[in-house]
């Protein structure tokens, strides 16, 4: 899945995380995360990001990720919002179990 | 039986209020993609509501998902997501007449087939918002199997009628009798609509008093506070909780004697009677065919 223009999900609630991802500079995926639980969870939520955004494809991101104390699951529906929001598409393939 | 005293609405777009809806005691949590999610988020509360089923274990407590209608053109992609992370019941919003529900249905089943999720095993509920759907309640409560109850949702319902809600409930007297009718001629629930001044605990207990006194199976809520006062207002006193348990035990009795006839204190029986002492046990949490314990 490309990425072909920046796009954002989520809030600065707490539990919430939000989430922009934008064209990459150079190949690959390059992760910024703030959280306020970085020092236990940081590599965690990176890994949650970075597994979600390959499960849907997408190879080459810039992604801004400001935490504030969400749960694995809410970390990939935010990501898989924004990656498909950044995308341009709305054809989310529900058959294929993330 | 399922209880459904407290069905609690818990915005889709919410991690926080997502996370923590099990811990409230409500005896349904439902998850909505509806009113309460802006247009420009209709997209990340489904993935939210799709990914928090598919991983948080809500226990016991029956998982309700409020879908956007068909015609809105969101309806059948929340589907889509939805009936796939397999929660108990799926809620139609503005429900017309029964094709609307045999059209979600129609939809849900095609899911449930590719899906591999045993067919049937999606429930259903149908809210009704309108005159018009309120005088088809009868047809609605009856157009599908799945159907486990049919709901009240009073604003529109109001705004159609051209009133505004008041605290006695006047307005809503046609509609509460044609929905718990209906509902009851189909076997199923009966469901209220939200009390929205969370604020107001004595009218929201008034409210709640009528529609149990009416007859109906709960009420929709959305606030955590709403839960306690409504269970305590379904509880049956304990005088009717004791009276319900010796018929029990007399129809058990006559049961062990091969008896088809029961009797306490010299009366007979009758099977309304019966219904009644079963279900009044039931929705104190008690076991209405279990034996009682012996003093």
């Amino acid at each position: 899945m490309k990425i072909i223009k920046p796009a954002t999900a989520g809030t600065m609630e707490s539990s919430d995380v939000i989430i922009r991802i934008e064209p990459a500079e150079k190949p690959g995926l390059e992760i910024h995360l703030t959280s306020s639980v970085m020092q236990q969870f940081g590599r965690q939520i990176e890994e949650a990001i970075r597994g979600t955004l390959e499960g849907l494809g997408v190879e080459d991101a810039r992604v801004e990720a400001v935490d504030k104390g969400a749960l694995d699951c809410t970390i990939k529906a935010r990501v898989s919002a924004a990656a498909f929001r950044a995308a341009d598409r709305n054809d989310y393939d529900w058959r294929v179990k993330q | 039986m399922r209880l459904r005293r407290s069905m609690m609405f818990v915005p889709g777009n919410n991690p926080g209020m997502i996370k923590d809806a099990g811990i409230f005691g409500a005896d349904c949590i439902m998850f909505d993609l509806e009113d309460s999610v802006a247009m420009t988020e209709k997209d990340t509360a489904r993935f939210l509501v799709y990914n928090a089923l598919m991983t948080l274990d809500y226990g016991n407590i029956e998982k309700v998902v409020r879908i956007n209608d068909l015609s809105s053109g969101l309806g059948v992609e929340d589907l889509e997501a939805i009936v796939r992370a397999k929660p108990d019941v799926i809620r139609l919003p503005k429900t017309e007449n029964a094709q609307d529900v045999i059209d979600c249905e129609v939809e849900i089943e095609r899911i449930e087939r590719e899906a591999g999720i045993p067919v049937g095993s999606t429930g259903m509920m149908a809210a009704i918002e309108t005159a018009g759907g309120v005088l088809n309640a009868y047809e609605i409560a009856h157009a599908s199997k799945r159907l486990i109850g049919i709901a009240l949702g009073a604003e529109d319902y109001v705004t159609d009628l051209k009133t505004t809600r008041s605290d006695d409930g006047t307005e809503l007297f046609f509609a509460r009798g044609m929905i718990l009718n209906a509902a009851r001629s189909a076997g199923i629930d009966a469901l209220d609509t939200v009390y929205s001044d969370v604020n107001n605990e004595e009218g929201f207990r008034r409210e709640a008093t009528l529609i149990k006194k009416m007859g109906f199976s709960g009420k929709s809520i959305i606030n955590p506070r709403q839960i306690e006062p409504l269970h305590e207002i379904f509880m049956p006193r304990e005088k009717d909780l004791i009276k319900s348990r010796a018929i029990m035990e007399a129809i058990r009795e006559a049961n062990e004697r091969g008896s088809g006839v029961a009797s306490l204190n010299g009366k007979m029986i009758d099977r309304p009677v019966v219904l009644r002492a079963r279900y009044l046990l039931e929705l104190a949490g008690e076991d209405p065919d279990g034996e009682q314990e012996q003093e």
